[in-house]
């Protein structure tokens, strides 16, 4: 089975140890992983911000550089969810195309529900002592279907136990450039959500997606939280600690 | 003043935040309700449908409605504009001598600010809906669509009653609302006018249904001499069964209500057999903008009946609320019909105003995508140049270096290494150039690892 890793573009630059957790985790499922080394981003920014011409040149190469994967597998629900859920939407008027793109959203997944639902693995080489709390991305949920999926896996690692935190579905305010854009309601909503996490009494928390984990992780540090670990489900998955990977 | 100033300003308005820390029940509870039914997400689809059949014809169903009234003896008559519909009830103030109007809810006079404008012509309208009436003495906008209120605290409202009734201050909920049913009574008694909006309209009876709570809108339909129901053109719904299908989501989806306490239908003045009932009734089917969005792009945001389920579960909503948008409509509703009703360039913010949750796309009981609305109207603003020049420009430029993947490459290679300089010993950096934004209230973690992924599996690739 050739499994087509998409990176995200977000995993390249800022957290490279959740693309190693997700490479060994899916070679350890016995997948053939291909990375295609021209990949570079799924074009989502652009398509969230209204500008479809950049986006769609994007899809395209996202297309050209995945079609011959037997599956394409993201460590985001974003991104997965951009290609499967959006990619058809920038293709109405060109049919072959969109038969082709329709194809290539069909066996993209995010990365726990391929785990879980696909190869479907039994044991995880992550080890974690204490309490997790699990914040649910909001692509990933509603796009993809992801609520589960994470959930069982973290229950295969040793020494991990989930406490669910009040309103874990609600939106972290992240949003793409709505961060920036609406800075206020956005630091609101991170707030809420970070009030939540330590209300919990978690360790860490996990989740799947990077703008989250970007927007959440400096928002704790912010306001004086040096010690709730902010983890992507993937490295903890894989026992691989996000702050030391080179 | 923008949507962002506005925010902002609510963002930093305790008695406000209270009154919002109670919309997530809103939410609770319509998940109890929902859970009553055998298929909900069924439901919602076929909702969804009959929205979508009624909106393919509206032309034959509105057609078929006017007949049908017409013959129960109501008069049926067009508003283009919200002036229009305001001088349609001035003219019929006119004709019957009427002086006093009494009202239940409706969305659709706040668009036609008919208010002012009957005071103007000398008819003194009443509000009755308890949180219409608050804000009508307060004079303010309602701030939810079935919430009208939830902007104010109990002391508000206290305080709000002392002042303009002129009796001592009250504290308990039940005692205000009782003091307000009092000072209401005499209005009901004394109306010539009832002017109602409308749920739906039934093409096959031409009724009107309205779906209440506090039995107001039963008063007005019914006690004055003349009856005026003012409702959208896109209310109209073919038959009873459709309406009997939307009434299982409409009162689950708005307050986790099974039924809500009262559902009227009225149809037609009275008759020769009726105790009771107005001598004259009226329909004003209003456009004002909605038959710009029928067979275009945004088409599915008429199939909305108005719920508020939307707002209820937005948390962009739940941190600012509903003044904070400018117009009749708050919440992801508000934010489409807004700028879809007056203007894109009249509020450039309002489509911005999401982090493309979808929470609201996931309860909307006729299945509106208000996500896929709001990046409609986003690409509006690109082709029509209303957003900054930088954000476009900056799209365009990094979706170009996203094409070139060497490039590409090298510029996030040196990316990564211009980030890591600017961090602390923690790993966060405190300040970016040009994201201000995101660095006033949290930090930036930097990159992780000096290299990129692509760069780390290159070197693992060699080994």
């Amino acid at each position: 089975m050739r499994v087509g890793l998409f990176v995200t573009c977000l995993v390249d630059m800022m957290r490279p140890s959740i693309g190693m957790a997700a490479l060994e985790l899916l070679e350890g499922a016995g997948c053939e992983v291909v990375v295609p080394a021209t990949q570079t981003c799924c074009g989502q920014p652009a398509y969230n911000s209204g500008d479809r011409v950049t986006a769609r040149s994007l899809a395209e190469k996202v297309l050209e550089e995945f079609e011959g994967c037997d599956y394409v597998v993201a460590p985001s629900g974003s991104c997965a969810g951009m290609i499967r859920a959006h990619y058809p939407d920038l293709f109405g008027d060109s049919p072959g195309l969109a038969a082709r793109i329709a194809r290539l959203g069909a066996k993209t997944y995010e990365l726990t529900d391929f785990l879980a639902n696909v190869v479907k693995i039994e044991r995880v080489p992550g080890k974690f002592e204490g309490k997790v709390t699990y914040h649910d991305s909001c692509s990933g949920l509603r796009e993809m279907g992801v609520k589960a999926q994470p959930r069982a896996l973290l229950a295969l690692v040793p020494g991990l136990a989930l406490e669910e935190m009040r309103d874990s579905e609600t939106c972290c305010g992240f949003g793409g450039t709505f961060a920036v854009k609406m800075e206020d309601i956005s630091a609101r909503m991170v707030e809420d959500k970070c009030r939540n996490i330590g209300a919990s009494g978690a360790r860490a928390v996990v989740l799947g997606d990077l703008g989250c984990m970007l927007n959440i992780e400096g928002r704790l540090r912010k306001r004086g939280d040096t010690r709730t670990q902010v983890l992507h489900v993937a490295e903890v998955l894989a026992g691989k600690d996000g702050r030391r990977s080179d | 003043m923008h949507f962002k100033a506005r925010a902002k300003a609510a963002l930093a308005d305790a008695g406000l935040q209270r009154g919002l820390s109670k919309v997530d029940g809103f939410a609770a509870r319509r998940a109890v309700a929902m859970r009553e039914l055998e298929d909900p997400e069924g439901l919602r689809t076929a909702a969804a449908a009959i929205r979508d059949r009624a909106l393919e014809d509206m032309d034959v169903w509105i057609e078929t409605f006017e007949r049908e009234a017409t013959r129960r003896g109501a008069t049926v008559l067009y508003a283009e504009t919200g002036e229009e519909v305001a001088s349609l009830v001035v003219e019929i103030c006119r004709r019957h001598g009427l002086k006093k109007a009494i009202k239940s809810k409706s969305m659709l006079s706040e668009e036609a600010r008919l208010n002012a404008m009957l005071a103007a012509a000398g008819v003194q309208p009443v509000e009755t809906d308890l949180g219409e009436y608050i804000c009508q003495l307060a004079d303010e906008p309602p701030s939810h669509i079935i919430a009208p209120v939830i902007h104010k605290t109990k002391a508000d409202i206290g305080e709000l009653f002392e002042r303009k009734h002129g009796r001592p201050r009250l504290t308990e909920a039940a005692e205000m609302t009782r003091e307000a049913r009092e000072m209401l009574r005499a209005h009901f008694l004394s109306a010539d006018l009832g002017i109602s909006g409308g749920n739906f309209l039934i093409a096959e009876t031409g009724s009107v249904a309205l779906v209440t709570n506090e039995g107001n809108g039963r008063m007005v339909t019914t006690l004055p001499r003349v009856h005026v129901a003012i409702t959208g053109i896109e209310k109209v719904v073919p038959t009873l069964e459709d309406f009997s299908t939307l009434m299982r989501l409409l009162p689950r989806s708005a307050t986790g209500q099974s039924i809500s306490n009262y559902v009227t239908m009225a149809t037609g003045p009275r008759g020769a057999l009726d105790q009771d009932g107005p001598e004259h009734m009226y329909f004003i089917l209003v456009d004002n903008g909605r038959t710009n969005l029928v067979g275009g792009d945004m088409q599915e945001m008429l199939r909305c009946i108005r719920c508020g389920a939307c707002m209820n579960h937005c948390p962009v909503y739940q941190s600012v609320g509903g003044h904070a948008y400018g117009w009749v409509y708050p919440g992801p509703m508000g934010a489409v019909l807004t700028p879809a009703f007056v203007g894109v360039e009249n509020a450039l913010d309002l489509p911005q105003a999401s982090t493309f949750c979808g929470a609201c796309a996931s309860v909307c009981p006729v299945r509106i995508p208000l996500p896929d609305l709001l990046r409609k109207l986003r690409e509006r603003q690109v082709e029509r140049g209303l957003r900054p020049w930088y954000e476009t420009f900056g799209l365009r430029v990094w979706g170009w270096t996203a094409r070139h993947p060497r490039l590409y490459a090298l510029a996030t290679a040196l990316g990564v290494r211009a980030l890591r300089m600017l961090r602390n010993g923690d790993g966060m950096i405190g300040s970016i150039p040009f994201a201000s934004g995101w660095t006033k209230s949290r930090f930036m973690p930097a990159p992780a690892s000096g290299r990129t992924f692509r760069a780390l599996y290159a070197a693992r690739a060699r080994r």
